[in-house]
């Protein structure tokens, strides 16, 4: 008999709808008279929603992931990227998603229906934080035959040591940026939706935090397997209303499976979290996980603080409450520029880009607040941003006293992810935890 | 005289440390060639780069996952190993993530006095940078004079920069040199004589370089020149690799690396300006690492400029394997100069060099190169 109650997220179409809404929607952009701009999951999206409500962006982490989901297809794509002269060991989103424009085929389909061909982006809008950021698209507008390219860099040091100056200079690029905007795409700016988009962005990732914040409850309502799916939507599109409206509807829902200890692994005895990254192909390493030993991994610093924004508040990790929260109105652009930018430094995946101890205190509170009993570290081959310091992340995590296993991997290129081997050590990080297999 | 470089390359450990005696001053030992000397000269402080040592090594894999690039790894084994022990500080300026973990780890476990992260702009293309990087360099400037006990005026800044002008001056003299149909130095010395530049005091090296030029002068390299190349990529300080082509019957004549010509190409110009703006401008105008070579691929009609300007027939473009910012440049930098009638030869580095498996495929590519001007 179970040990707890389960049930299957009510919310699960609507993420579903506003997925699939999100890649027709760009695809379909020209149809309608409207504009189709790329970049990444990371950037300011909330910029380009002052030019109209028909402009639809593609972000590209999110997409190279879902072609890496496709393992047939992504096979393809990497072997189109490697073809035309790009290194094996770049970024696989970023080879995911250069194979799909070399082979000219667009990576999500209607079910059923047949790859249509890859839909050009009228202009990128990117950030930098790691060193792939802006040569991705650098990359993308050479293989397009040339698209006007604008990209903010942000990389002004960690949050807890902001500058005025730091910010004026990204907020500077940011208004350098809304000029090139009117200029490239011969629209007329509107501030308004400027400042909603900002609020929308600020409502989403504080939200998203929140929901994650509810997986310290025993048993945890959520397993990192599902909450690949729904984080995703921030990393979409994070400064749309549909997706901020969708984690206040979500965030309702999982309250509830807390009240009701609604849990996600029926059987939970076990709890641990990951990091970076998964080896998209090979998600069924949680179902292993859950079935095998009643082992939920509850998250991790990456599903819960990609997107989602958090702070330190009296030594906890807590999720950090939005501007308009705490009574801040915005009421033009520089201003809005303003908070997003102060709300974005502060994202706590952006930290270990200055030095692997803010990510190793921010894993080892959510180890301790989250009620861990072990942690997973995925050595991801594939995104030299997030395995940045994660072998230093690795001892200190040890040094507090939490026991870590280490898989290697690649979230985007199969072919460099063991999945026999990977079970093996499951098995005996399992056995090491004490933990018995379920009959 | 050209020989003394490789000397000073050598024996750079031995020569910090008898700086430090002789002077009793600071050495502080940086990470990527952003960090501005001009103002640790000022404060007094000898800026040495660290450097690999090309030697298989065992104790950065607790503290560096593997896929990250092998100098980024071979540079923390040396602070792991105690090689650096005479660093009074570390510094870096922001450029790529792989070395930045060779700082970060080299803060966390190698006791260090003194450390400072610099945040170089990387967008360095827009307006805005300078700006920016002048108020850190504010900071980085205070955080000098209270590390050192030494006020730092404007005028010790004008010398600083009069400083490393002149040695930047004098090595482009050194470069126009190679231009010659028969060039007096051959790559690997003028290797040692850039990367010379990044370990010893400044006003010593320029002392050095000046006398080398009168030696230049007549100089030939007593043996043909053979196929003239330039090699850009990485950072490279591998002197077997380098030996081991001019060995095959080539020169460099030119070359695009941080232990080159990105390194000193670029002066700071006064023009009037406040001394930090000036340094500013010069960093953030420099020839570019990849890492800040957008949205604009500036790299690319620079590194052609080069090869024709030396007559080269061939470009030998070289990688630290998983450098990622190289990676990405690459093929568009070996198109254009396939474009320009350039055969190019790739390789990738690691910590040490298969220079047999090497040497099968440069003499394969001379001898391409050598039918081509047959026919």
């Amino acid at each position: 008999m179970a040990k707890y109650k389960t049930a299957p997220l009510k919310s699960w179409e609507r993420a579903k709808e506003i997925r699939a809404d999100y890649y027709r929607n760009y695809a379909a952009a020209h149809e309608k008279g409207g504009l189709r701009w790329a970049g990444g999951a990371w950037t300011f999206d909330a910029i380009p929603a002052g030019l109209g409500d028909d402009v639809y962006p593609i972000t590209s982490e999110p997409y190279g992931a879902t072609i890496a989901f496709q393992k047939d297809f992504s096979d393809r794509c990497l072997q189109a990227a490697e073809r035309a002269g790009y290194a094996r060991d770049l970024c696989a989103y970023m080879r995911n998603y250069w194979g799909s424009i070399l082979l000219n085929e667009y990576g999500w389909a209607e079910p059923g229906e047949e790859r249509k061909p890859f839909p050009k982006p009228d202009f990128i809008w990117q950030d930098h934080i790691c060193c792939s950021h802006a040569k991705w698209y650098q990359v993308v507008s050479d293989l397009e035959g040339g698209l006007p390219m604008f990209c903010v860099d942000v990389s002004v040091g960690p949050y807890e040591h902001t500058t005025e100056h730091g910010i004026d200079y990204i907020v500077g690029q940011m208004h350098d940026g809304i000029e090139w905007l009117e200029k490239t795409t011969g629209r007329k700016y509107d501030d308004e939706k400027l400042i909603q988009a900002v609020y929308n962005t600020c409502r989403s990732t504080s939200t998203w935090a929140e929901i994650c914040a509810l997986n310290q409850a025993i048993p945890a309502p959520l397993e990192e397997k599902t909450m690949y799916s729904l984080y995703v939507l921030g990393t979409l599109q994070k400064s749309s209303k549909d997706v901020a409206d969708f984690y206040d509807e979500l965030l309702a829902e999982v309250q509830d499976r807390v009240d009701n200890q609604i849990a996600a692994v029926e059987n939970e005895q076990t709890r641990v979290m990951t990091d970076t990254q998964p080896p998209w192909a090979f998600l069924r390493v949680f179902r292993y996980l859950a079935s095998r030993y009643g082992t939920v991994s509850v998250g991790s610093l990456y599903t819960f603080a990609l997107i989602g924004n958090w702070i330190w508040d009296n030594g906890k990790f807590v999720p950090r409450p939005t501007p308009q929260s705490q009574g801040v109105e915005i009421k033009d652009r520089d201003q809005a520029l303003r908070v997003l930018t102060e709300w974005e430094l502060s994202k706590p995946e952006w930290q270990h880009f200055y030095h692997p101890k803010y990510k190793s205190d921010m894993m080892i509170q959510i180890a301790k607040d989250w009620k861990l009993d072990g942690v997973m570290l995925h050595y991801n081959r594939g995104c030299e941003g997030l395995s940045l310091g994660i072998a230093e992340n690795r001892l200190a995590i040890l040094e507090s006293g939490f026991p870590v296993m280490v898989f290697e991997g690649n979230m985007g290129d199969e072919r460099e992810f063991d999945e026999a081997r990977t079970m093996a050590r499951i098995d005996s990080f399992m056995e090491s935890l004490g933990v018995p297999k379920l009959d | 005289m050209i020989d003394t470089f490789q000397e000073r390359y050598e024996n750079r450990h031995e020569y910090a440390k008898q700086w430090k005696d002789k002077t009793g001053g600071k050495v502080l030992g940086y990470f990527c060639t952003y960090v501005p000397e001009e103002i640790c000269i000022a404060a007094g402080v000898l800026p040495v780069r660290i450097l690999g040592s090309h030697e298989p090594q065992d104790v950065t894999e607790p503290h560096i996952f593997a896929m990250y690039c092998p100098f980024c790894r071979d540079c923390l084994a040396q602070g792991l190993e105690g090689k650096y022990d005479y660093l009074d500080g570390i510094s870096i300026a922001q450029s790529c993530l792989h070395i930045r973990q060779a700082y970060t780890s080299w803060e966390l476990h190698v006791p260090t006095d003194w450390s400072y992260y610099l945040p170089m702009p990387h967008h360095v293309q827009s307006p805005r940078a300078v700006p920016y990087l002048l108020a850190e360099y504010e900071k980085f400037k205070k955080a000098l004079e209270d590390w050192t006990g030494n006020k730092i005026t404007d005028d010790d800044l004008k010398r600083g920069i009069e400083t490393v002008n002149k040695d930047r001056q004098l090595m482009k003299q050194v470069y126009e040199l190679r231009k010659r149909e028969d060039p007096p130095l051959s790559g690997l010395e003028s290797m040692y004589m850039v990367v010379s530049s990044q370990l010893i005091d400044k006003g010593e090296h320029a002392r050095i370089v000046e006398d080398s030029l009168k030696e230049l002068e007549d100089r030939t390299l007593g043996r043909p020149v053979g196929q003239r190349l330039i090699i850009l990529g990485s950072e490279n300080d591998d002197h077997e690799f380098i030996k081991m082509v001019e060995s095959c019957g080539s020169t460099f004549v030119i070359d695009d690396h941080c232990t080159g010509t990105r390194y000193f190409w670029d002066q700071v110009s006064l023009n009037g300006e406040d001394p930090l703006t000036a340094i500013a401008k010069r960093y953030v105008n420099r020839v570019p690492c990849p890492t800040k070579d957008w949205p604009v691929r500036t790299r690319v009609p620079h590194i052609v400029s080069l090869a024709k300007d030396w007559d080269a027939s061939g470009a030998v473009i070289l990688q630290q394997k998983f450098c990622d910012p190289h990676e990405l440049d690459i093929p568009a930098i070996k198109s254009a100069l396939e474009e320009e009638g350039l055969a190019t030869l790739f390789l990738e580095l690691d910590v040490t060099v298969p220079i047999g498996q090497f040497k099968t495929r440069v003499e394969a590519f001379l001898e391409i190169l050598d039918e081509e001007d047959l026919f």
